[in-house]
């Protein structure tokens, strides 16, 4: 993976420098909170319900054991003992005080980590395909693209105040694992009929309370040029974005306002000058950054481990988990390994200090030192020997990190929601564990297949709910009352699809209920080897729904004693709190 | 006293606003160094350029190309930040510099802050009025907060990476173990 040389280090450290003379200011009164927030916020630092949250960033999602164990030190030493993978395939912290965050800042600086831009109006974390390098349809490995978009975007000065947030992302294999549709701007990376690499660029895609697939604005732009016209994409979006209304400044309101061949025009015009200018990229610094991609020391191996077979027989377990958490490699006698972050009972992308440190032990003894966070919130071994399989499984079942549900429905994608985030209407996670917790049965989940659930708090879709199959939504009807939207037929990838809403919506202790109904009525619905997607396609909606609505719901709700009062239900500890 | 050319120096130059009552058309430009809006410029534009010495300021919903002809006519070009979360400015500088070729004084003013002087200067603005219920010497730290910069933009026209040899990994592995 990429390693800093002095001028990244540099950078980084002088970050830290600013970043603490910033917290110094605000701790002293020199900079009034409405100040100090977008400074803090390019810097990944929110004021949640109760505590500060902090983002890091987990560069396009690859990640070393020995940051890893950073994150553990931070998680004991400034947190609560755990951290919450995202699905921007960056870690947050949600129990710090503002005054340490400089140190911790530090902390990551020493082990090449930063938290810059991880929030804000400016380019965030860039994310990219969590197997990257190992996908088996791979046409060109996105991670030294990403790694000098990277750079582009770090402290650039003209973007940093943009009216709104922006996204890219970028993939490089045939099938798109990085939701490039779902971005301000989706690179995929691809081959022309010369064999010369190049991005189709999609630009204008989002979620949000607007949510809206990407348009493709040129075909193919060769990868000499991807950095100029990124660039003129975001001066176009700086300079005619909307300002006056939060929820219309995404560029995806722009794009749909001009129409993608006048803003492509726009875009061009700027780039007129730019094109073959200095910022043009040279194949001496594509080929500098690719000598951190080249494979690691792979043995000579085949693909056949009688072992590993005997085993896969003798355990039902066992070969769940190699059916569901164990992928392809492209190199014989390797595998892709995913441990889930999604055992039924724990939160969503939660990890503990503990785990922490094991994976990182797991992935120096059989990953050579390295590891992914995917956009599902949980993490990749990606070059695991198959015949250390059977090893890996009971070590890392120890840990809790071996349930077999990769893209099954309780590899559940959830957003922290209401229990942590001023934004949210509703609680997430706790509605993601009362899901698993009645789905549990591994059976059921691998005869219902493949299948994804997300869940988001609120329209901000930070659980992407709108690209679920099923799509959950928290939204307030009147006084803090909890209410869910459930949508359908979402999808990620080649065949990216928005979900739409089933009808009204639902209380906490309705929606597992709902999500049966759903399933039933794929279960009979289905033809063979369909999966629910497909059925929903071939079907459309009004099957779900109406069934969905035929009877009542017989669910005892809970007695809420006072709504208004935000609970940390599943932390008894005192709370440092900014806010109150 | 603003910021010019990284240093603190005394300032007599004044920004004019209109208020509600008066129109670009019809507004009395006082006498001395007057710094006036873009819609005054082109609405007197006959009676200004005939001063020795005027300034013009835009603001963030307005396009530097509409001075392209008039360009070398200004002492001082100002570009408006109303508040400092709205960066428009930063490309109404680049596209000024870059593209027109503007290249006298570039002064930043309205909610101009210590945290966003390196910005500003990077995209060309070279003199910094900063808002007046600040400590001036303190903004002035913001021009050093880094000493290195990846991309390009009005003040660097080389990326890093043509600008200096940068390691491939086997050297870099050396760097931090």
């Amino acid at each position: 993976m990429y390693r800093y040389d002095e001028y990244d280090q540099q950078i980084v450290n002088e970050r830290v420098k600013q970043y603490r003379d910033q917290v110094r200011r605000r701790l002293s009164g020199e900079l009034t909170e409405e100040e100090f927030l977008p400074l803090r916020l390019q810097n990944g630092l929110y004021m949640q319900i109760h505590a500060y949250m902090l983002r890091i960033a987990v560069p396009y999602g690859l990640i070393s054991s020995k940051q890893m164990r950073m994150f553990a030190h931070i998680a004991r030493k400034y947190d609560r003992g755990y951290g919450h993978f995202t699905t921007r395939q960056n870690i947050q912290f949600n129990w710090l005080k503002l005054e340490d965050t400089p140190d911790i800042l530090a902390d990551l600086a020493s082990v090449e980590m930063h938290a810059i831009q991880t929030s804000g109006n400016c380019v965030r974390n860039i994310t990219s395909d969590e197997f990257a390098g190992v996908a088996q349809d791979e046409v060109v490995d996105p991670r030294p693209y990403a790694e000098i978009l990277r750079q582009w975007s770090t402290f650039h000065p003209e973007f940093a105040y943009l009216p709104r947030k922006f996204k890219i992302a970028i993939s490089g294999g045939k099938e798109d694992r990085a939701a490039v549709y779902a971005h301000d701007i989706g690179l995929s990376a691809t081959k022309n009929a010369q064999g010369e690499v190049g991005f189709r660029v999609l630009v204008g895609g989002g979620l949000g309370r607007t949510p809206i697939i990407g348009s493709e604005i040129c075909e193919f732009v060769p990868w000499q040029h991807i950095l100029t016209y990124v660039e003129s994409i975001l001066r176009i979006y700086n300079q005619y974005g909307r300002r006056d209304n939060k929820y219309k400044a995404r560029i995806k309101i722009l794009v749909k306002a001009l129409g993608i061949d006048e803003f492509k025009r726009q875009v061009e015009a700027d780039w007129a000058d730019l094109k073959d200018g200095h910022g043009t990229l040279t194949i001496e610094e594509v080929n500098r950054v690719a000598t951190f991609f080249t494979d690691p020391d792979y043995e000579k191996l085949t693909d056949h481990d009688s072992q590993l077979n005997e085993f896969k027989a003798d355990s039902r377990s066992f070969s769940n988990w190699m059916l569901r958490n164990v992928k392809a490699h492209r190199v014989p006698g390797y595998a892709i390994v995913v441990l889930s972050l999604k055992k039924p009972g724990n939160a969503p992308g939660d990890a503990t200090a503990e785990q922490m440190d094991a994976i990182a032990d797991l992935a120096e003894r059989y990953s050579f030192g390295e590891l992914r966070v995917t956009h599902k919130q949980n993490l990749v071994l990606a070059d695991v020997r198959q015949k250390d399989l059977v090893r890996l499984w009971q070590e890392a079942t120890a840990h809790e990190l071996t349930a077999p549900n990769i893209g099954l429905l309780t590899d559940i994608i959830s957003c922290p929601g209401a229990e942590f985030c001023t934004l949210a209407n509703a609680r997430s996670i706790p509605l993601a564990q009362l899901i698993a917790e009645r789905f549990e049965d591994w059976d059921f989940q691998h005869d219902i297949g493949e299948i994804t659930l997300n869940i988001s708090g609120c329209v901000n879709a930070c659980g992407q709910h709108h690209i679920g199959n099923i799509g959950i939504t928290g939204v307030e009807k009147k006084d803090h009352d909890e209410w869910y939207q459930v949508s359908l037929g979402g999808a990620e990838g080649n065949l990216s699809s928005i979900g739409k809403i089933i009808g009204p919506s639902f209380t906490f202790n309705q929606v597992p209920e709902v999500i049966d109904r759903l399933l039933q009525v794929y279960l009979r619905e289905r033809l063979e080897a369909e999966s629910f997607i497909d059925t929903v396609r071939r079907i459309g909606h009004v099957p779900f729904k109406e069934h969905v609505y035929a009877t009542d719901f017989v669910v005892e709700e809970e007695e809420i004693v006072d709504k208004h009062v935000v609970v940390p239900a599943q932390y008894s500890v005192p709370y440092y709190s900014p806010r109150f | 006293m603003i910021i010019k050319n990284k240093t603190i120096v005394a300032d007599d130059w004044i920004v004019l606003r209109l208020n509600e009552q008066e129109s670009a058309e019809n507004v009395a430009v006082p006498e001395g160094k007057m710094i006036v809006p873009l819609q005054v410029w082109l609405q007197q534009r006959d009676a200004l350029q005939q001063r020795a010495e005027i300034g013009v300021w835009l603001s963030s919903a307005e396009r530097p190309e509409d001075l392209k002809d008039d360009l070398n006519r200004f002492s001082v070009i100002a570009v408006d930040f109303p508040k400092f979360s709205d960066g428009r400015g930063y490309s109404i500088a680049y596209n000024l510099r870059a593209r027109l070729g503007y290249t006298g004084e570039l002064r930043a003013i309205g909610d101009v802050l210590r945290d966003q002087l390196f910005y500003m200067q990077r995209v060309g603005f070279d003199a910094f009025a900063i808002r007046s219920d600040r400590n001036i010497e303190d903004a002035l730290k913001g021009l050093t907060d880094f000493s290195e910069v990846y991309q390009t933009s009005f003040d660097h026209k080389l990326p890093l990476f043509r600008r200096v040899p940068r390691k491939g990994n086997s050297a870099a592995d050396m760097v931090n173990e």
